[in-house]
């Protein structure tokens, strides 16, 4: 198959665009799912532990 | 170090070293007629460097050491030392150069000290040579705290240290023989390039395997940034050095890229080694370091995961705008514009993530320049990518570009920024691996501190005025059309800028010579009592290497 410039600009802004958007929209749901909330919390303040030790 | 290796471990030791001797003396047969042969002299006896010791106490009895419940940090200590020791070789030689160009005659009239030569060892040995040994050292330490599991292996972490700064040091001492890609930030050549896929192949390995056997049922987001740019620098060196040697005697290359699809790859690499080497993983630095030496957790962990996914997926696609009106297709460089811009977003979402985190611990931050580190380092962070987009676009880049402008842009990130973070981390670390209450003195981090601020802001400001000024005098018509002000108009004018630049670089260098003699003091000084906490993983968990 031969890919002239004007196919290759065409397909970029239409499913580059719809590719992006659709990653952002992953990327929002996996940070705000509520069940995630639980894990975030517990990795943020695990670092913190001065012991390291459970 | 040694002694803590297994018989077992010994052997597959020298048996690597061993393979990398009759691999230095392949290169140094087959180069014979050419400079790569003293390229193989180099590689023998970096080989020997390290079989000496190895061989001198290779039948010592093991230490007994309960390795379910310790952490490998050997490699993170010697790393960092050999991060210091790269930081005073690459900003010497900065200011060398820099100098240079206010004084010419500081060449000596040498090939290997010419301007061309010697500044690749600067670019070489504070990337590479500090920030990529800081970066293993640091990502070391870090993904075994946040996994709370030992590293994934005994021999492996020193092979990608000493296999990464023999890389280094051949692309080091390959420049001052005139071995050269002509491609920034990858000027190495072919031989040192596969070497380097080999232990940054191992450096990935590696940290997989530790994060596969972590207790933490959650990956903490520094991992995803050291992960991200183990990866991407993997896949930008691989695809920008696809080259094919003249001979297998020679050290000369060509690309197989042609015109300006190789403009493109340079470029796309040469953005994203800023973006994956210089940013990502100290990124990681940062969600690690910071919280820890604030003693507060991240303000957002929800606003660190979406500036991940943002800075790994916009990064990718900016690097056009380095070929603004250039022969790239107009639509890419538009393209490279556009996602520059938009990378504002995530960096100022990292930014300020890290400046909110020190909300109610500002009192520490006053009291603490180690915490002070790193504050200014998120500054300059936000700072530097500001000014990175606005750069970006068309037409201000056609007022910064081949200016020093740019050089000061760079070094508002490289100096405000990596180095910043690179000292708060590192004076984080050394009291906490070699087990001492705090550094030896809390006044020298305070005098490295100001001397890092004041080197950084005399040189960046320099290199504004120089740059801008630059860009105006070869744009600046007169009535008739022709240009106003020859190059060398424009040069004369330059010349109080690059006095002043090499005087900040300077005071940066003295900085870190301050932290060097610090961290040397606490090294000597006297380790805490033995009942203190010991830093150890969580769980038993399989004895590596067996």
């Amino acid at each position: 198959m031969d890919f002239d410039h004007q196919s290759l600009v065409l397909f970029a802004k239409s499913w580059g665009l719809l590719y992006l958007m659709g990653f952002f929209l992953c990327v929002v749901l996996y940070a705000f799912w509520p069940s995630n909330r639980k894990r975030f919390d517990r990795a943020k303040n695990s670092i913190l532990d001065r012991d390291d030790r459970p | 170090m040694i002694s803590k290796l297994t018989y077992a471990e010994r052997e597959t030791a020298f048996a690597i070293a061993l393979a990398t001797l009759v691999g230095g003396l392949a290169l140094g047969i087959a180069g014979r007629n050419d400079v790569l042969g003293w390229q193989g002299v180099i590689v023998v006896v970096f080989a020997i460097a390290v079989l000496r010791p190895l061989m001198s106490s290779y039948y010592e009895p093991p230490v007994a050491e309960d390795r379910k419940v310790t952490y490998y940090d050997d490699p993170t200590k010697v790393g960092i030392v050999l991060a210091m020791v790269w930081a005073v070789f690459g900003m010497f030689m900065g200011v060398w150069v820099a100098s240079q160009l206010a004084w010419p005659e500081l060449a000596f009239d040498g090939a290997w000290s010419s301007f061309g030569r010697l500044r690749p060892t600067h670019t070489t040995g504070v990337i590479f040579g500090f920030g990529g040994n800081a970066l293993i050292a640091t990502s070391f330490h870090v993904v075994q705290r946040t996994s709370r599991a030992r590293l994934a292996g005994q021999i492996s972490p020193w092979f990608v240290l000493f296999g990464y700064n023999l890389f280094c040091v051949l692309a080091v001492s390959g420049y001052l023989m005139g071995i050269t890609q002509s491609k920034e930030y990858a000027e190495a050549e072919w031989y040192a390039d596969l070497w380097l896929v080999i232990v940054w192949v191992t450096y990935f390995i590696l940290y997989i395997g530790t994060i596969a056997r972590r207790k933490e049922p959650h990956i903490y987001v520094a991992n995803w940034y050291f992960m991200a740019f183990i990866l991407v620098v993997a896949v930008l060196h691989i695809v920008n050095n696809l080259a094919l040697p003249i001979a297998w005697g020679q050290a000369k290359s060509y690309t197989i890229w042609p015109g300006v699809q190789d403009a493109m790859v340079q470029w796309w690499y040469g953005h994203n080694a800023v973006a994956f080497f210089l940013t990502a993983g100290f990124l990681g630095m940062l969600y690690y370091y910071l919280p820890v030496r604030a003693q507060r957790p991240i303000f957002s962990y929800r606003l660190s995961i979406l500036s991940f996914w943002g800075i790994t997926f916009f990064y990718m696609w900016a690097g056009s705008h380095h070929l603004h009106y250039t022969a790239l297709p107009h639509w890419v460089q538009t393209l490279g514009m556009t996602f520059s811009v938009m990378l504002l977003v995530p960096s100022w979402a990292s930014a300020g993530n890290a400046l909110l985190t020190l909300n109610g611990a500002w009192h520490r931050v006053r009291d603490d320049a180690t915490l002070r580190f790193m504050m200014a380092a998120a500054v300059f962070y936000g700072l530097s990518t500001f000014e990175g987009s606005f750069m970006a676009i068309r037409p201000v880049n056609s007022l910064s570009h081949y200016t020093d402008w740019t050089v000061g842009h760079v070094h508002a990130g490289a100096l405000g920024w990596v180095a910043l973070i690179t000292f708060g981390s590192i004076y984080t670390l050394v009291p906490a691996l070699w087990k001492r209450e705090r550094m030896y003195s809390a006044t020298l981090v305070e005098v490295h501190f100001w001397l890092a601020i004041a080197g950084t802001l005399v040189y960046v400001f320099a290199m504004w005025n120089s740059g801008v000024i630059q860009g105006l005098m070869w744009r600046t018509y007169t009535g008739e059309g022709t240009l106003a002000y020859s190059f060398v108009d424009s040069l004369v004018a330059m010349y109080p800028y690059y006095i002043a630049r090499a005087f900040g670089g300077l005071l940066f260098l003295v900085g870190v010579l301050v932290g060097c003699y610090n961290i040397w003091m606490t090294i000597a000084s006297a380790p805490l009592a033995a009942s203190e906490k010991t830093d150890a993983p969580l769980l038993p968990i399989a004895v590596p290497g067996e």
